[in-house]
């Protein structure tokens, strides 16, 4: 078994008191799509930017596609990309300039820029829109784009911070649509959720993150067998004590 | 090298996609030219007959009130990126992230030097005769990018510092209120006796001095232009090195909101 993500120990606190990560142990399968669950504030995003080179972690290691995070930073950046929670694409440029701009600033020559541009807006339905500054694109369209962005250089790790959060349904399939397809090309998909259906319906292994600490993980069957075959609302519910997040409008899995 | 590249063609892309300011900061040369010269000129140069006397005066002071006003839209242009997420992408690339400011410090210098041409067009229009000889402007020249340079990590800095893009819209109100505290309108010796230091020796006046002195061939100070020159480059290098550092060390290690 080859892990593309070992992760062991990451502390983070904020403030010298407020202690978001608290020893997290995590392993991602080569080739896998493993979903981050966990209720809001949780720390999903805190471990992904400190997993993608953003932040530095309080104490622990990690290893990204080989690369020590600590020793190598810029390796791991060369075998990852981030998708965050905010759409990570220039609004005023159209969508075409976005994938040539961020194709020659990984290197790739202009007119081998321009030829993958032109294939991810076709690969991700955006042609029609394609010369449209992005601040004229829907939701669904901009989340379609950041993707189109993350795999311009077929990074063996993408990270999606949320990617479905605010999306309609049609475009949430699409979504699920894409990042399964990198998955089959081979792409080890570490993304994060606070949808149980999500993690459900597209995660091989799935990781509950509690208080600071991965609070179980294995595959949505293995995590519903544990508990007695419950659904994987009731396994949340009872690993999160506390059931769901308090805030208002906070829909169950049917969404 | 190509990261910068890049950076300063997506700058410069988006300073002309937004007509608003890009208009704006073209227009406002041209207005306060016409309006020192025409409007408050004939008061300023009390006793002169000619109003072309104050444009030989105020044309350096333009320079930097324009420079003071592109320098809060490049403050805008770098809060306004902090808060959106592509911030957080190009650091997580395999960039030089150094590159992303610069890129916005060079489209800033690319408009400013638009706007300075502006009022150096309009001011020969509006009876500015600079006697300077062609080695004395290229000495203006200089000291007018050394200058734009340095407001601009300044901006950049600020950019940084203030969190949003509305915040960072008072910086521009800052830097364009200084100069009317030194000696780009009027003389420091014409000034209340509390204000006259300040007048005479802030960070705008050697400056000022300095362009007024290369073209016009005397200070309004009355000291040297050479005098005024080492003032003004090492106030513009000071300027321009702490700015750069701190932004620089804000970017890499400031996460964006």
């Amino acid at each position: 078994m080859t892990y593309t993500v070992t992760a062991s120990g990451i502390v983070k606190s904020f403030g010298g008191t407020r202690r978001v990560l608290d020893g997290v142990d995590l392993a991602v399968e080569g080739g896998a799509i493993l979903a981050l669950l966990g209720p809001n504030g949780a720390g999903k995003t805190t471990l992904v930017r400190i997993l993608a080179t953003l932040l530095k972690p309080d104490a622990g290691s990690a290893t990204i596609a080989g690369h020590d995070l600590r020793s190598d930073p810029a390796g791991v950046r060369r075998s990852i990309s981030l998708t965050g929670q905010n759409v990570a694409v220039d609004d005023v440029l159209t969508g075409r300039e976005n994938l040539v701009m961020m194709a020659r600033l990984l290197r790739l020559p202009a007119k081998a820029a321009r030829q993958r541009a032109a294939g991810l807006l076709a690969a991700f339905d955006l042609e029609d829109a394609a010369d449209k500054r992005v601040k004229t694109y829907s939701g669904g369209m901009r989340r379609r784009l950041d993707l189109a962005v993350s795999v311009i250089a077929r990074p063996p790790l993408i990270f999606l911070d949320e990617p479905t959060t605010g999306l309609d349904p049609r475009s949430r399939n699409q979504v699920w649509d894409t990042v399964r397809g990198l998955a089959a090309d081979g792409v080890t998909v570490l993304l994060t959720t606070q949808y149980l259906e999500e993690a459900d319906r597209l995660a091989d292994t799935v990781a509950v993150l509690h208080h600071g600490r991965i609070v179980a993980q294995g595959t949505p069957a293995q995590l519903k067998a544990g508990h007695g075959g419950a659904s994987l609302d009731e396994v949340f519910l009872t690993l999160t004590e506390s059931g769901y997040p308090g805030y208002p409008g906070y829909e169950r899995a049917t969404r | 090298m190509t990261d910068l590249t890049i950076m300063i063609t997506r700058c410069v892309r988006r300073s002309l996609r937004d007509p608003e300011a890009f208009f704006t900061s073209l227009l406002l040369p041209v207005i306060l030219m016409l309006l020192f010269v025409y409007v408050f000129g004939g008061a300023m140069s009390a006793g002169a007959t000619n109003t072309s006397e104050y444009a030989d005066y105020v044309v350096p002071g333009l320079i930097v009130l324009c420079a003071g006003f592109g320098a809060g839209t490049t403050a805008v242009a770098v809060a306004t990126d902090m808060s959106s997420g592509i911030v957080d992408r190009f650091r997580s690339m395999p960039i030089r992230s150094s590159s992303v400011l610069a890129g916005h410090v060079a489209a800033s210098l690319a408009r400013n030097l638009v706007a300075t041409a502006l009022v150096i067009g309009v001011g020969l229009a509006v009876g500015w005769r600079p006697s300077a000889s062609p080695a004395r402007w290229l000495a203006a020249v200089a000291m007018i990018v050394a200058f734009i340079l340095a407001m601009s990590w300044l901006a950049a800095m600020a950019g940084l510092l203030v969190g949003g893009p509305e915040a960072a819209n008072s910086v521009t109100f800052v830097i364009m209120f200084l100069p009317y505290l030194s000696t780009a309108f009027v003389p420091a010796r014409t000034m209340t006796p509390v204000l006259r230091p300040i007048a005479a020796n802030q960070p705008f006046t050697p400056i000022i001095e300095t362009m007024r002195g290369l073209w016009m061939g005397r200070t309004s100070l009355g000291a040297s232009v050479g005098h005024e020159a080492v003032l003004a480059v090492a106030y513009c290098a000071a300027i321009l090195v702490l700015s750069a550092a701190t932004a620089s060390y804000l970017f890499r290690h400031r996460a964006a909101a």
